[in-house]
């Protein structure tokens, strides 16, 4: 096969599949590690923003007079100091969108979409100047009416959020402003004629909320404009080239002029794939000369960035008597936030990836609301549209007395198959996924009174896109390795195995750094599971370059031909049996670089194909208290098809995150809205994430059994899959317990509470 | 408004600061003191990200003000390791990668030495009782408690050698 590698046997790996200590720890746990709130400059000055107290309305008039002559305030701005762009889409890996909704959503334009939303900013020289200015900034608002829930903003006679909004996808081009920003219709097959076939039928409407990325870290960013007009920015992100490209379009800045360096991120989950305050901190340094620093507070994370969608989910499935799944309809009704751009496609393409099922509908609506514009959040779109197919596949299961797995081994995807959103599989592990979970202890053990138990599976493309990385071997023999992708997971640990397997050094020798946007060449986002499968393309095929340039000055010193020159355990062998020498280490190859040809280096940028997808089956016991209605979560397994792990402790270390996110979303977060469109609870008392008494030990299990044939060690994307499965596991292991099946989201205890009730 | 005078131990450093009486010791230790290990995730005592130990007791730093670290002690993380050696926590996280974006980390650790100050033998679910106050969004606390059950076990050993 082309393009196809030999993979190494996992015995031949030396660092590959290890659990070394990640270079960047120490910092880490020493309190040194710099984030995007830890920079400061001489002279700086504090950025806060005026945000909308009004879900949405007409901006009359902003007067910012009074704020600009309080005594340190250096800077007052409004969309009218910010260039008013023209619609052009963008694309950033799994963000993207419109490059004018975009600029609006960093600041207002003649409406305010959300509460939050930003409608002016003032620099001052302290954070109480500047809280002190934005009261005395007067906006004259006309309120106007709002629409939170996405089948209300579908109605026909729904407040209109943009005036020149007519809905995409349709069979007829529509000239009525509307709210559903498109239609997308996915499928195969004969609808009708796989429902005539079915013996059974299983129906069910499933809605959930609005949930956060919950980062602990607020957004956070420091910058500095020059006169000559060439600027330094400091931020927290998923990537430094994406806050360059999004500066530079939003402030029509030449890209050139802005140096982005990366902080160290406090999380992300995907939403620190886009910009909040960047912009708008260059273009108050702009105006005021002076460096300014902007950190959000918990509050204005909540009101005005992330989060991902609420939604409605309808499935209809239908089977034969012996599982056989022959048909299944499903619509998705996404919110997109204030502006157009859900994740309702990745929801509609990964709905039955896991199912090989020959009549399939999938229809999705990408809706704007007036909440804050969504963001891409870990496997974007996918745990919701699994949370009403996998809870309707254990309806089916049910109604058949099948085993929850025997369902989905027997409609269920391998290599050779095709996907329903289009691509044939290639190298996966699905069914293996599957059986390990058959095979784990957890799937037998008993289980105690109020106890149930609950499976689903989730699908994640994962994506591979441009990626840069380059490696520079030290005059002593030990090696850097640069990449441009910040490091949320410990991925410097697998960009420098990667590199110590090539090279052949001990990991310890190979110091990986993520540089800025003038260190290495461009790099996509930190994002779609897709740095250690692409930026580690990128770095090995660098190391490897670099070996190659190794074998070459080693056969110059020899005088031989570099086909003679092998590369062993981290040094060059001869194999020309008319020489007698002994093997050139690294260290004595890097200390004659200069006589052999200069500085020993490699850099390597490309567009990585190929990723793997990842596949996971999640398996979950709780437990109801009857009198609280709390659920608790009393074990929880893992399965995960990941290629090959690079470093094992941070795979798990995913899978076991998201399982956490997955239950959080499950049973207690959500945005909560007043009848004025304004959350109720922006922070974390009220939005309940999950803490460490929440949950139990996760066991996560990898398997291995399908490595990448595309990456060099077999990689395949593992951060976004795990958060797939849960919501669907736990509603499912609830309705194990109590015979009730929860079709709406959060199970909070309140709901158990009334479920009980009803009872009796 | 005029400024107040804080004379105080931080980390056994006697230290003195000018700070404005609605600060809260989380910006004074930051902002006043450059100790930046603690960080701000929600200002409000609930996520303990700004965890640190005043006389012996756990705070979170966000909830108390500057001039009331009058006279105290206080601990933060960047005194944690002591003459260039990691405290055993510090390497069982990083053994454990206990650890993926870190910006929780110093809180958690800080708090995991007051819970192993009380308690050197906790129980799983007393340490995850204990850690309630601390977010963590990234790990789902898996590799953060058996850190933090490592450590101790190690420390035990320590103490009765």
């Amino acid at each position: 096969m082309t393009g196809v590698l030999e993979k190494p046997a996992a015995a031949e790996l030396k660092v590959v599949g290890t659990r070394p200590i990640r270079p960047d720890g120490v910092d880490k746990v020493t309190g040194r590690a710099q984030y995007g709130a830890d920079y400061v400059m001489p002279g700086m000055l504090f950025g806060r923003i005026k945000r909308s107290p009004h879900a949405h309305a007409r901006i009359v008039s902003i007067d910012t007079k009074k704020a600009r002559a309080l005594a340190g305030v250096k800077a007052v701005i409004t969309a009218a100091d910010l260039p008013n762009l023209a619609s052009e889409e963008y694309e950033a890996g799994e963000g993207g969108g419109d490059l004018r909704d975009l600029s609006l959503n960093v600041m207002a334009r003649g409406k305010a979409l959300y509460e939050g939303h930003a409608v002016a900013a003032v620099a001052a020289i302290s954070p109480v100047i500047a809280e002190a200015a934005l009261d005395l900034i007067e906006v004259k608002y006309e309120p106007l009416p709002h629409v939170i829930d996405v089948e209300a903003a579908m109605a026909p006679d729904a407040p209109v959020l943009h005036e020149r909004m007519f809905t995409q996808g349709l069979p007829e081009a529509s000239s009525k402003p509307s709210n559903i920003s498109r239609v997308n219709k996915l499928g195969r097959g004969d609808l009708e004629a796989g429902f005539a076939e079915a013996d059974v039928v299983v129906e069910g409407r499933y809605v959930t909320k609005g949930v956060h990325q919950g980062y602990i870290e607020p957004h956070a960013c420091l910058a500095s404009f020059s006169e000559d007009g060439q600027s330094t920015v400091w931020s927290s992100s998923q990537g430094q080239f994406m806050v360059r490209t999004y500066c530079s379009k939003l402030l029509d800045l030449e890209a050139a002029n802005i140096r982005v360096i990366p902080a160290e991120i406090g999380g992300g989950f995907g939403g620190k794939t886009t910009v909040y305050l960047e912009p708008l901190a260059l273009a108050l340094s702009r105006l005021s000369g002076r460096p300014v620093k902007m950190v959000m507070s918990r509050e204005e994370v909540f009101r005005a960035t992330g989060p991902t969608s609420g939604a409605v989910i309808e499935v209809k499935l239908g089977a034969k008597r012996d599982g056989t799944i022959t048909a299944a309809d499903i619509v998705l009704k996404y919110q997109a936030g204030a502006f157009a751009g859900s994740p309702v496609g990745a929801g509609s393409m990964t709905a039955m990836a896991c199912y090989n099922i020959p009549n399939v509908a999938i229809t999705g609506y990408d809706v704007v609301t007036n909440t804050p514009k969504v963001a891409a959040y870990r496997a974007p779109g996918a745990p919701i549209s699994a949370f009403g197919v996998e809870s309707a596949i254990d309806e089916l299961a049910l109604k058949l007395e099948m085993d929850p797995i025997d369902i989905r081994v027997k409609n269920g995807v391998a290599s050779g198959m095709q996907a329903v959103y289009g691509p044939t599989y290639n190298s996966i592990a699905y069914l293996d996924t599957l059986e390990a979970i058959r095979k784990s202890e957890h799937y037998a053990a008993p289980l105690g009174p109020n106890q149930g138990r609950g499976l689903a599976v989730g699908f994640w493309f994962n994506i591979g896109g441009e990626s840069s990385g380059a490696v520079h071997i030290n005059d002593d023999g030990s090696a850097v390795v640069v990449t441009a992708n910040p490091d949320i997971g410990g991925s410097r640990a697998s960009m420098a195995m990667m590199a110590a397997e090539v090279l052949g050094l001990p990991v310890e020798q190979v110091r990986p750094v993520v540089g800025d946007t003038t260190a290495i060449g461009f790099s996509g986002l930190t994002g779609g599971s897709r740095v250690t499968f692409a930026t580690g393309m990128a770095v090995t095929r660098a190391a490897e370059k670099v070996v190659e340039d190794l074998r070459r000055r080693a056969a110059l010193t020899w005088d031989t031909a570099v086909e003679n020159v092998a590369w062993e355990n981290g040094q060059a062998v001869c194999l020309d049996p008319a020489k007698d020498v002994k093997p050139l280490t690294l260290k004595q190859l890097a200390a004659r670089s200069g006589r052999t040809g200069g500085p020993i280096s490699g850099e390597v940028s490309l567009t990585a194909q190929g990723a793997g997808p990842g596949f996971a089956v999640h398996l979950c016991d709780v437990e109801i208290d009857r009198e609280t209605g709390h659920v608790k979560i009393v074990r929880y397994t893992a399965a995960q098809d990941v290629g090959r792990a690079i470093h094992p402790s941070y795979v798990e270390g995913q899978i076991q995150g998201g399982v956490a996110q997955g239950v959080g979303w499950a049973l207690n977060e959500e945005y909560i809205y007043d009848k004025d469109g304004r959350m109720e609870n922006p922070g974390f008392l009220d939005y309940r994430v999950p803490v460490a008494s929440d949950l139990p030990m996760i066991d996560a299990i990898m398997i291995e059994t399908a490595p990448n044939p595309r990456h060099p060690f077999g990689a395949k994307g593992v951060g976004e899959v795990p958060i797939v499965p849960p919501l669907a596991a736990v509603a499912n292991a609830v309705r194990s317990a109590l015979g009730v099946r929860f079709h709406e989201l959060p199970m909070s205890p309140p709901k158990i509470r009334a479920a009980l009730d009803a009872q009796g | 408004m005029s400024k107040t005078h804080v004379t105080t131990v931080v980390n056994d450093d006697p230290v003195e600061f000018l700070t404005d009486p609605s600060t809260t010791l989380l910006d004074a230790l930051r902002d006043h003191l450059g100790l930046t290990g603690a960080k701000e995730g929600c200002g409000s005592g609930d996520c303990g990200a700004c965890s640190v130990i005043v006389d012996g007791r756990l705070v979170c730093a966000c909830l108390m003000l500057a001039p009331e670290a009058e006279g105290r002690r206080i601990e933060t993380i960047e005194g944690m390791a002591q003459g260039g050696a990691l405290h055993p926590l510090q390497q069982k996280f990083l053994e454990h990668a206990a650890l993926q974006c870190g910006f929780c980390t110093p809180g958690i650790l800080v708090a995991a030495k007051a819970l192993l100050a009380e308690n050197p033998d906790p129980s799983e679910t007393e340490v995850r009782y204990y850690l309630a106050g601390n977010l963590c969004r990234c790990t789902g606390y898996d590799k953060v408690v058996r850190a933090v059950m490592d450590a101790a076990a190690d420390l035990r050993q320590v103490r009765r050698a």
